[in-house]
Order: C-alpha cells, then sequence, then structure tokens
C-alpha cells in the first residue's frame, strides 16, 4: 500500500511540531517554558501552509480511510485558525509559574490533531481515533488545576461521561461492522441502501443510536450534555474556549459524515430522533441558562443551546437532494461562525480572570468603559449570538432558517421552535450586554488584559462584523463544501 | 434611467449617518462640542440630500420607483440591494431625516444624565439610518436588516439615558418587538419560496407584489404568512393587544428617543402592512381586514380611556399615540385608496404632532424634574407662556382641530370607513367608523382635561419663586419647523396627498380592490 504522503502533510507535520514542544520542554529551564508556545505557534503555521498547498485536491490514502477534499481542507483551515487563536490566548494565562506548560501545549496539540484528522475520516475506525485522540488530551488539560478541587472534579466529570460514551459508540460501530462487513463509511452507505432482512434492520438502527449517543456527548446534546457545565467552569479558561469551539465543531465535523454520508439511506428513521434532541437540546440549553450568574456556566449553557441550533439541520436530511446540500451547508456555515462568536467571548472573559478569578457576571461592570474593545466585542459577540442583524450570527440562523423552511412537513414548525428559543436566548445574553454598559464600573482603570488576547477579542468582533454585513465572504464555502462531501 | 448622481442619492442620505457615528466614535471622548456639532453636520447633511431628493421627484409619475438602485448584494441567498423611493416612502423619508435633525439640534444643549455625548450621537445616527433604511428598501432581506437595525440602539438609547425605570423598559422593547420580528422573518421566507419569478425564487418586493397580484400565491399560505408578518407589523404600530410596550418604552425613554421612537418608529410598521402585507398577500388582506379593522376601533377607544386614567405626563402623551395608530390602522383596514392615503397623512401628521409634543414634555420635565400632572400643578401658561402656548397648540393638534395637520388623518380615516372595499362587510366598519368617532370625543376630552391640568389653574406654591427659564434659542430652532408643518399640513393637506396619491392608486390596482 503506497501512502500518499502529500495528501497526510499537516498531520505529519503537526505530529512533529508535538514531539519537538514535549522534548523542548524537558530540556527548557524551568523559567523559559512557556517558549513551547511560539514553537507551537510555528508548528500550527507550517501544517497551515501545508493545507493551503493541498487546495483544490482531491486525494485518498490508507486504502481509502483518509480522504483530503473541499469539506476536509475547509475544517482543516478552520481547526488550525481556531488553534492559533487559542494558543494566543493561552501565553500569559498558563505563564505565571504554578502550570506545567510544555505539558499543557502538548496536550492541547494532540487534541487539535485528532480535530484535523477528523474531518478526512471517512472510515469507523478512523472516526474512534480521531475522536479519541480530540478527547483523551482534553480530559487531562480540564483538570490541569490540580490543587482546584472544581478543576478535578471537571475532569472526573468529563472522563467519566467521556469512556462511556466512547465505549458505546465503539459498540455501535462493531454492530454496523457485523451487519455491513464493512467500516468505510461511503460503503456502508451503499450497503445500507439495499434493503435489510427485519432482523438486521433493527440492529442497524439500534447501532445508529448507539453511535449518535457518542456524538451527542462530544457535541454536548441533550441528554447528554449534564458534563459541560462543570467541566467549562473548572477547566482553565482557555480550555473551555477549547472545549466550546473545536471540540464541539470537531464532534459536529464527524456527525455531518456519519449522517449525511454513511446513514444517509436510513433518514426517515433517525431524523425525527434528530430534530427531538435539537428541541430539547435548545430548550434546555435556553432554560437553564437564564439562572446563570456565571459568564462561564452561562457560556457553556449557551454553548448547549447553540449545539441545538446546530443539531437543527441533521433534523432536514430527506430524499430531496437540494435540501440536503441547504442542510449540510447551514450545519457547516453555522458552525464555523458559532466558533468564531464563542471564541471572542471566552477571549474577553480571559481578559478579565486575572482580575476577578470568579468571573461572576456582575464582574463585567462598566467593561464598555473601562476597556472599549473587550467591551464593544463582548456586545458584538452576545448580540451575534443571540441571532440579531447585521452580525454574523444572524446569517448563521438565517441559512438553518431558509433550509428548514425550503424543506416543507416539519421544517418550519423547528424553525418556529428555533425562533421561540433565540428570542429567550437574548434576555441572558443582553443581561452580560446589559451588564458590561449600563452599570457603572466598580473599578475604574482597565483591567490587566493581556494585549494578545485584546487581539484576539478584536479580530473576532471584526470577522463577526464583517461576515454580518457582508455575509457573501461566507459563500464560497457551502457550496465548496458540499461538492464533495456526501 | 437613472443618471448619475441620482444612482447614489438614496444611498448616500441612508447611509451617511452611519458614517457620522463612526466619526463621532473615534472622536476624542473631551471634544464635546465637536462631537455635537459633528452629529447635527451629519443630519443636516443628510437632510440635504433628501431634500434635493424631494425637489428632483417626479411628482407627476405615479406609480413606479424613482432613484432606484437594483444591485447584487448576497448572490448566495438571492438577496439584492434593491432600493427606491415612490410616492409612499418619500414622505416618511424626509420625516425620518427631518426628526433625526432635529433631535440633533436638540441635543446640542440637552443631553440627559449619564452625559457620554459621544455614545449617545453615535446611537442616534445609527438608528437614523437604521429607520431611514427600511423606508427606501425593495428587497425583503434588506428590509429586514434594516428593521432589526434599529433595535440595538433603541435598547441602548433607553438603557442608558433613560428615567427610573429605563432596564425593564428597554428589555421590554427589545423582547416583544424581536419576539415579532422572528416570525416575520420565517413569513418573509415562506414568501420567498413560494415565489417563482422568471423560474427563480426571488425577495424583491416589487416582482412580489406583482406575482401576488397575478394570483400566485395560493389562499391558504397566504392566511399563513399573514400571520407572520401581522405578527412582526403589529407589534411595531403597535397595536391593541400588543402594544404594552409602548407606555414603558416612550415613558422611560429620553425626549430625543422618545421623539424618535413616537416620530418615526411606529411608522415602520404600519408602512409594512402597506408595502408588504396588503399588496404580497392580498387575499389574506382582505379576509384578515376586519379583524384589524376591528383591532384598530378598540385601540383608540381603549387608548383613549387609558389616557384619561393617566396621573403621568409622558404616559399619557405614549398612550394617544396607539390611539392615533388605532386611527392609521382603521384606514388600512378599509383597503380603499381613500384609506391608504389617509394613512400615510395620518403617519406623517402624527410623526410631527406627537414628535412636538414629546419635545414639550422633555422640556417641561427639564425644567420642572417631575412629570407628574398632580406636582405640575398647573400654571403652565402664567410661568413659562411660550412654552404653555406650544403646549396647547400641538396637543389641539393632535386632537384633531380642522385647519391643523391632525384633522385630515382622522377625517379621512373615518371617512374611509363608511365605505370600505367592497369585498368588506360595509355595517362592520361603519361601526367602527362610530367607534373612532366616539374616539375623537375621547380623544378631545383627555387633552383639553390634560391642558386645563398643566397649563391653566393656578400655579402652586412651590414654583412661584422657581427661576424656570421659559424656550430657549435651541428648542425654538428644533421646534419651528415642526410647529410650521403642523400649520402648514392642517392648511394644505396637498403637500402629503399630492405625493402619495399616484402611488396610492398603483398600489391598489396591483391590489386589484
Amino acid at each position: 500500500m503506497r501512502i500518499d504522503y502529500h495528501a497526510i502533510l499537516p498531520e505529519l507535520i503537526l505530529s512533529g511540531t508535538i514531539l519537538l514542544v514535549l522534548v523542548a520542554d524537558s530540556f527548557a529551564r524551568p523559567r523559559r517554558k512557556w517558549v513551547a508556545m511560539p514553537l507551537s505557534f510555528l508548528g500550527i503555521l507550517a501544517a497551515l501552509i501545508a493545507v493551503v498547498t493541498l487546495i483544490g485536491s482531491h486525494r485518498t490514502t490508507f486504502n481509502g480511510m483518509f480522504v483530503v477534499d473541499n469539506f476536509a481542507l475547509l475544517f482543516k483551515v478552520f481547526f488550525l485558525s481556531v488553534a492559533l487563536l487559542v494558543l494566543l490566548v493561552s501565553l500569559r494565562y498558563f505563564n505565571d509559574g504554578r502550570w506545567y506548560q510544555g505539558e499543557y501545549y502538548f496536550l492541547l496539540l494532540t487534541s487539535f490533531l485528532g480535530c484535523i484528522l477528523m474531518p478526512s475520516s471517512r472510515d469507523l475506525l478512523m472516526l474512534f481515533i480521531s475522536l479519541e485522540l480530540v478527547s483523551a488530551p482534553g480530559f487531562l488539560i480540564v483538570a490541569f488545576r490540580k490543587s482546584d478541587p472544581r478543576s478535578n472534579e471537571a475532569g472526573i466529570k468529563f472522563f467519566l461521561f467521556g469512556v462511556l460514551s466512547s465505549a458505546v459508540m465503539l459498540y455501535g460501530m462493531s454492530l454496523i461492522y457485523g451487519v455491513t462487513g464493512q467500516t468505510n463509511l461511503t460503503e456502508i452507505g451503499q450497503s445500507l441502501s439495499r434493503t435489510l432482512p427485519q432482523g438486521q434492520e433493527t440492529v442497524v438502527l439500534a447501532a445508529i443510536l448507539f453511535i449518535v449517543a457518542g456524538f451527542a456527548f462530544k457535541v454536548s446534546a441533550f441528554p447528554f450534555q449534564f458534563w459541560a457545565p462543570d467541566t467549562y467552569e473548572g477547566a482553565p479558561v482557555p480550555v473551555a474556549a477549547f472545549l466550546a469551539t473545536a471540540s464541539k465543531a470537531a464532534g459536529f465535523a464527524g456527525l455531518l459524515q456519519l449522517m449525511f454520508v454513511a446513514f444517509a439511506a436510513t433518514a426517515e428513521f433517525w431524523t425525527p430522533i434528530f430534530a427531538a434532541l435539537s428541541v430539547f437540546t435548545m430548550t434546555v440549553g435556553n432554560l437553564v441558562a437564564l439562572q446563570q450568574r456565571q459568564i462561564v456556566r452561562l457560556l457553556a449553557y449557551s454553548s448547549i443551546a447553540q449545539a441545538g441550533y446546530m443539531l437543527l439541520p441533521f433534523a432536514l436530511v430527506s430524499g430531496d437532494q437540494a435540501v440536503n446540500r441547504a442542510a449540510f451547508a447551514a450545519a457547516t456555515t453555522y458552525i464555523l461562525i458559532y466558533a468564531v462568536m464563542t471564541l471572542g467571548a471566552f477571549a474577553v472573559v480571559i481578559a478579565m480572570t486575572r482580575e476577578s478569578p470568579s468571573l461572576l457576571i456582575s464582574d463585567f461592570a462598566g467593561l464598555v468603559r473601562r476597556a472599549p474593545v473587550l467591551g464593544i466585542g463582548m456586545i458584538v459577540f452576545m448580540v451575534s449570538l443571540g441571532g440579531v442583524p447585521p452580525t454574523g450570527g444572524f446569517w448563521a440562523k438565517f441559512f438553518v432558517f431558509t433550509a428548514a423552511i425550503s424543506r416543507g412537513g416539519l421544517g418550519p414548525w423547528l424553525a418556529v421552535i428555533m425562533v421561540l428559543n433565540s428570542v429567550i436566548s437574548l434576555y441572558y445574553y443582553l443581561r452580560v450586554a446589559r451588564e458590561v454598559v449600563f452599570v457603572e464600573p466598580r473599578v475604574e482603570r482597565p483591567p490587566a488584559s493581556p494585549a494578545l488576547v485584546t487581539g484576539v477579542a478584536a479580530l473576532a468582533t471584526f470577522a463577526i462584523l464583517a461576515i454580518g454585513i457582508y455575509p457573501e465572504l461566507l459563500a464560497h464555502f457551502p457550496p465548496l463544501s458540499t461538492l464533495a462531501g456526501p | 434611467m437613472n443618471s448619475g448622481w441620482e444612482d447614489w442619492a438614496i444611498s448616500i442620505a441612508t447611509f451617511l449617518p452611519l458614517v457620522g457615528a463612526f466619526v463621532i466614535a473615534f472622536t476624542p471622548r473631551e471634544r464635546d462640542r465637536l462631537v455635537r456639532s459633528l452629529g447635527v453636520l451629519f443630519t443636516g447633511a443628510a437632510l440635504v440630500v433628501g431634500i434635493v431628493i424631494a425637489i428632483g421627484f417626479d411628482y407627476g409619475a405615479g406609480r413606479g420607483l424613482q432613484f432606484e438602485v437594483n444591485t447584487q448584494w448576497i448572490p448566495v441567498i438571492g438577496a439584492r440591494y434593491h432600493v427606491g423611493i415612490d410616492g409612499i416612502s418619500l414622505p416618511l423619508y424626509v420625516l425620518t431625516l427631518a426628526l433625526s435633525f432635529l433631535c440633533a439640534i436638540y441635543s446640542c444643549r440637552f443631553v440627559p444624565s449619564p452625559g457620554r455625548t459621544k455614545s449617545f450621537l453615535a446611537l442616534q445616527l445609527l438608528l437614523e439610518t437604521g429607520m431611514a433604511g427600511t423606508f427606501i428598501a425593495f428587497d425583503l432581506i434588506l428590509f429586514f436588516v434594516f428593521w432589526e437595525l434599529v433595535l440595538v440602539p433603541v435598547y441602548f438609547l433607553i438603557g442608558i439615558w433613560g428615567s427610573a425605570n429605563r432596564e425593564y423598559a428597554a428589555i421590554k422593547f427589545f423582547l416583544y418587538t424581536l419576539f415579532g420580528s422572528v416570525f416575520m422573518l420565517l413569513a418573509f421566507l415562506g414568501m420567498y419560496f413560494r415565489s417563482s419569478v422568471n423560474g427563480a425564487h426571488t425577495f424583491d418586493i416589487v416582482q412580489l407584489q406583482q406575482f401576488a397580484s397575478s394570483g400566485g400565491f395560493g389562499k391558504t399560505f397566504q392566511l399563513v404568512a399573514f400571520l407572520g408578518v401581522f405578527l412582526g407589523f403589529a407589534i411595531k404600530v403597535p397595536m391593541w393587544p400588543f402594544h404594552t410596550w409602548l407606555p414603558d418604552a416612550h415613558t422611560e425613554a429620553p425626549t430625543v428617543g422618545s421623539v424618535l421612537l413616537a416620530g418615526v418608529l411606529l411608522k415602520m410598521g404600519t408602512y409594512g402592512f402597506i408595502r408588504i402585507a396588503l399588496p404580497i398577500l392580498p387575499d389574506a388582506a382582505r379576509e384578515w381586514a376586519p379583524w384589524i379593522g376591528g383591532l384598530a376601533a378598540i385601540a383608540i377607544v381603549y387608548a383613549a380611556l387609558a389616557c384619561l386614567a393617566q396621573r403621568d405626563l409622558k404616559r399619557l402623551i405614549a398612550f394617544s399615540s396607539v390611539g392615533h395608530m388605532g386611527f392609521v390602522m382603521l384606514a388600512i383596514a378599509t383597503l380603499t385608496p381613500i384609506g391608504i392615503n389617509a394613512a400615510i397623512f395620518g403617519m406623517v401628521a402624527h410623526g410631527v404632532i406627537t414628535g412636538m409634543l414629546f419635545f414639550c414634555v422633555g422640556s417641561i420635565y427639564d425644567r420642572y424634574h417631575t412629570r407628574e400632572i398632580a406636582e405640575l400643578g398647573g400654571g403652565l401658561m402664567q410661568k413659562l407662556p411660550h412654552l404653555g402656548g406650544v403646549f396647547a397648540f400641538v396637543a389641539i393638534a393632535s386632537l384633531g382641530l380642522p385647519g391643523l395637520a391632525g384633522f385630515w388623518g382622522e377625517v379621512m380615516a373615518l371617512l374611509s370607513s363608511y365605505q370600505p372595499a367592497q369585498a368588506l362587510n360595509t355595517g362592520l366598519f361603519r361601526a367602527f367608523m362610530v367607534a373612532g368617532g366616539v374616539g375623537t370625543i375621547l380623544t378631545a376630552g383627555y387633552f383639553l382635561w390634560m391642558l386645563q391640568r398643566v397649563n391653566m389653574g393656578t400655579l402652586p406654591e412651590r414654583w412661584r419663586e422657581a427661576a424656570l427659564p421659559d424656550v430657549v434659542t435651541v428648542e425654538w430652532v428644533s421646534w419651528m419647523p415642526l410647529l410650521l408643518a403642523i400649520v402648514a399640513l392642517g392648511v394644505f393637506p396637498r403637500l402629503i396627498l399630492g405625493v402619495t396619491d399616484g402611488a396610492v392608486s398603483g398600489l391598489m390596482k396591483l391590489f386589484g380592490g
């Protein structure tokens, strides 16, 4: 078997960087441990360049387990960019002498390696490997604050939920293999489009449920979302940012490939289930978020609700290929815009951690006067997460509405529920915006925010407003991503 | 087609305030006077362009858009940047630009606590772009973006610079209005997918109007879609019983906020009915018209009764807006050319009059620091004769005295209600007309009673020695155009009706009613 090295070049570069970071950390002096971050940064840049060289090509290697096409490249660029931003906001946070910095970057990069493997994984085994590669380092970096009981609790919860879901998912995958004799997604899709004997069909449907359960954990969908608030709150804030954006997006990338390629034939069975998942997830997320007084928990529940919105396009899959393409595009676009908004919001939160470690919403009082860039950024992110024009978040929701309405049948009802949820969500998003603008600041001087963090927040604000005013910027992606996807 | 500058005119006038907002945002905080001057400059420039548009407008053209621009915007969803202006949009557009300009002048002197002039003016300018844009947008998505654009500035204007209960009022306004708008968006999407113009779907309002008038939309779909747009527009108008956000928002808002809210924002809802709901969903409009008329009649009477019960002067004026918009909606519900003309006239007249009323109340509050009628006590005419005189003048205009602007909208609304469109139940609408008449009497009642309690009577002890200045120059400058307009529109209604009639007949031809 010949291996196409160009196809796996980004992964190879990233793996090399990971090892380099580990070695550099062993030999670096205690005060110089932060050098792991620039090393990681350069490695990711190199991987990004490698991805750019692959644009336009369609490659397959490892017997069809690993595919590089537009869908995969889009997500790889996305994940690597998010990695750069997460690295930027992590630098100062972890450089205060108490952390195992090198290990943190090592684990973070390993997780990102799993992230960039995921959209190329067109095989059940590869999907499992990618998913585990994303999750396993996550268990560790969540519990990074060893002396903090909440961090430990977060790690244990994440770990136990994680391995349980992985086990269930693996069992489901084995059942699919048993029935179809295939692990390749396309071939499973073809195999399942033929009618199966009665007993086998039940097994397949049960297996799909098990697999969905595994991914539902990863994207924090109801009823597998219980780990999210505690884990986000206990983890170091850059890690929470990573979980909310990259980790969730990786889960969705895998889910997109599974449902739209491998299981498309059995859509009639699982679309109502996804509809229920979507509705419950968004509703539970929004209703509980109304109660939150701590910003990271609020963002955690917000992420849960947003995952509900992202699950809605899955419920629209049917025999109509045009609708399927629209739904696929809507889901992909939403994931991308959501990640930018949430990363920006977390950047503002990270900027405040030094000053008020408790991170209550009231700690953000008057932020727009103390630090205008951070304050205005937070307002833009909150308004965008709620889906008000002219922000990117509005267009993300718009594409989902469009797909839902064009579907007919269940679609418009789901759109109505999502619309109601958006209104409810704005109540708590505006509560944050209100705190930032209306309330008098308790301290006059600006917060001690690292320049890199403020820069990331500013960049995200600009991106959200740019997409909001000129959504055509993203227009090239949805058609591209569907070209080779399903 | 268009000469060079005609392509740019509307876009310049609409987006100039937005540019101004950015310029102000980057001006240093300490240069307070510069900021205020910039506010006046940008709104003034936009108004000048608006007036030039009004001068260059072809009043004899009847139907059809002028100054039209139709270019690509977001090809991936099929939304285009289609703007234009016709006889229906023009008065409202100029009203928006003019009121914003006057508010900027007023803000030169009066910026309520907690100050922060930069943000105050920047938000006003952002609001102006949103409001002006809705009246000239002819693509559903473009319309929606402008529609939603006003939410955030008003939320902040009320929430920061408002009075005691401001935060509650701000969030209530935001969520209530947003709730209606999102259903409106779903209805827009439904219209898009059901339309078929040259084989493709379209968001274009002009094309959708033509598609609908040729019977393109099925009746059942129209009924459902109308519910969606109705929710969005009715909450904005606001129609009874969706009006509960208005008293809080208008009362708690700062003076210029109330002026712009009452003067322009409410018109966005009624304009939406005229431009979108009626032409694109004609069968549903005929089905729902009796209900809309009924709700409008209830609104007229209910608002008048509520006004009689108010103790807070500003809240009383706010409720009067609900009543006036009731007349506008009744006129629209008759589905006749007289009705639509009456509605637009009523909108402009209400914008001018109630905007002026809120200016007066704002100035009263600025001097007395109270809005409670009981505390004001009376004798305003004695203490501040100019202010009292202006206040009386505007209140009487608002109750519909013939010869002033308020009369024509009301009387034409009642007239159109006497003879509604063919498809509607004449008896029912005449009953609405009677209710409207009763409402007129009650309106006169509460306004005159208010004037009696505030303007007349003896001045209470506590105010006798107070050093309260009468109307100052800034106020005269910002009020004079409105006061003149009230007289001009009352004496010469052709100023508006001459502009709107052509476009309205064109619209009603499409409607086939």
